[in-house]
């Protein structure tokens, strides 16, 4: 199954014309979604008018040189691996999931857009992106909402309550899950239910990317420049109006580490 | 006035809404971020904000001791125990402090007040609180200023 392309199998009943319109639609959607977001939140406003107000607290004038050094350190640390998060289970749920929604999207692009037509054999590494990846979202993002969702785990709401905030995290997870079910059962021939869980599938995706506007998807965008403005920040001596870290302490407290916020 | 969460900071990691005494710092439902959801119940202790490990919020001062365009941020950095302040005033001028993070981990390093010394008749006339100077992390005397340095027209 995990090296079979579920895509060539749908081509012989769904043109694969069809198949990649779906797919178009989906970027659009997700593209319109942010747009529409940026437009309503002004956020991207916001952060370019702080980012040059910012400036003016600089207290070095960074080179180009230096610049793409703390772009480069950024992108490899912070955004790459979420070091934000800390070396916790959070960060570890988030990289499975980020890492697994990538390649299961890549894969997806791969097979739909070039070993999708019948008669063209896919090569099996194509089908395994895609199925460890739709694996890895899975896992990152059922553990995430099941048990490290800060408004459980910090302000213990049941772990049944759904808002807003989990239209991203359950679609993902969604798609995900029904593209494997999807994938498992056609390459079975179970036919019908095979038919029922693809609906599914095409369903989850829809709201995924149609929700864009309404649900968390655009952080995916945002966070990665906040980031870059961070560092970039700290390097150029303006550092969003902070301290600087303190310089050699005198035997200064017991520097106790903070407790997992849990005391509810 | 009131605690404010920089959005393109915080990760939402739940520490605000963990620390906060009036209970105010809670997750927002839509984009799962910090929220002060009573800003007229703030009262700002800057328990969240020394907390956050993002350094996410911060606080508007009221307007009688704090004017417009002012900043207060803090760093806490656990590992070297220090808390660092960075004062900016409106006309630009910038104070920064270091001071040592006094929390202790729970039911450790409580005083034994019961085996200490009694104070004397000397001890209760002195100036000197009780554990002053060590208490402040300084054996020698406390720190005093120079009352020539006080500008002309002040008296103490």
């Amino acid at each position: 199954m995990i090296s079979t392309n579920p895509f060539a199998i749908l081509a012989e009943t769904v043109p694969s014309i069809g198949m990649q319109i779906f797919a178009l639609a989906m970027v659009a959607l997700a593209g319109g979604g942010t747009i529409l977001d940026i437009i309503h939140k002004k956020n991207v406003k916001y952060f370019f008018n702080n980012a040059k107000k910012a400036k003016l607290s600089a207290t070095k004038n960074l080179s180009s040189g230096e610049k793409i050094s703390v772009v480069t350190k950024t992108i490899a640390h912070d955004i790459l691996t979420t070091a934000e998060l800390g070396a916790t289970q959070r960060r570890i749920a988030h990289v499975m999931g980020m890492y697994g929604t990538v390649l299961f999207w890549i894969g997806s692009a791969v097979m739909i857009f070039k070993y999708s037509s019948p008669g063209i054999s896919t090569p099996s590494v194509w089908p395994i992106i895609w199925h460890v990846g739709a694996i890895m979202t899975v896992i990152g993002g059922g553990w995430f909402w099941l048990f490290l969702r800060v408004d459980v785990s910090a302000e213990a709401n049941s772990v049944f309550r759904i808002v807003l905030a989990d239209l991203f995290v359950l679609a993902l997870v969604a798609a995900s899950a029904m593209g494997l079910i999807w994938s498992f059962l056609q390459t079975l021939g179970i036919s019908g239910w095979d038919m029922l869980f693809l609906v599914l599938f095409a369903v989850a995706n829809i709201i995924l990317f149609g929700g864009v506007y309404w649900s968390k998807f655009a952080h995916m965008f945002y966070k990665p420049g906040a980031a870059i403005q961070k560092n970039l920040a700290k390097a150029d001596g303006s550092n969003d109006d902070l301290p600087m870290p303190a310089d050699a302490p005198e035997d200064f407290g017991l520097g106790i580490s903070r407790e997992k916020p849990k005391h509810y | 006035m009131s605690t404010f969460v920089y959005m393109t900071r915080c990760d939402g990691c739940g520490h605000c809404v963990d620390i906060c005494p009036s209970d105010i710092m809670h997750i927002d439902k839509t984009i799962r971020r910090a929220v002060n959801i009573e800003p007229n119940f703030c009262w700002e202790c800057y328990s969240c904000v020394k907390a956050c490990p993002q350094q996410a919020i911060d606080v508007r001062g009221y307007a009688d001791f704090a004017p417009m365009g002012h900043k207060v941020r803090v760093l806490r950095e656990e590992k070297k125990g220090t808390i660092s302040w960075k004062i900016k005033f409106r006309n630009g001028t910038v104070k920064d402090f270091v001071s040592p993070i006094t929390t202790k981990p729970w039911g450790k390093h409580i005083p034994k007040l019961a085996e200490a010394d009694s104070p004397n008749q000397g001890d209760m006339q002195s100036q000197i609180l009780y554990n002053e100077p060590h208490g402040l992390n300084t054996e020698k005397d406390l720190p005093a200023i120079n009352k020539s340095s006080f500008k002309k027209g002040v008296y103490y």
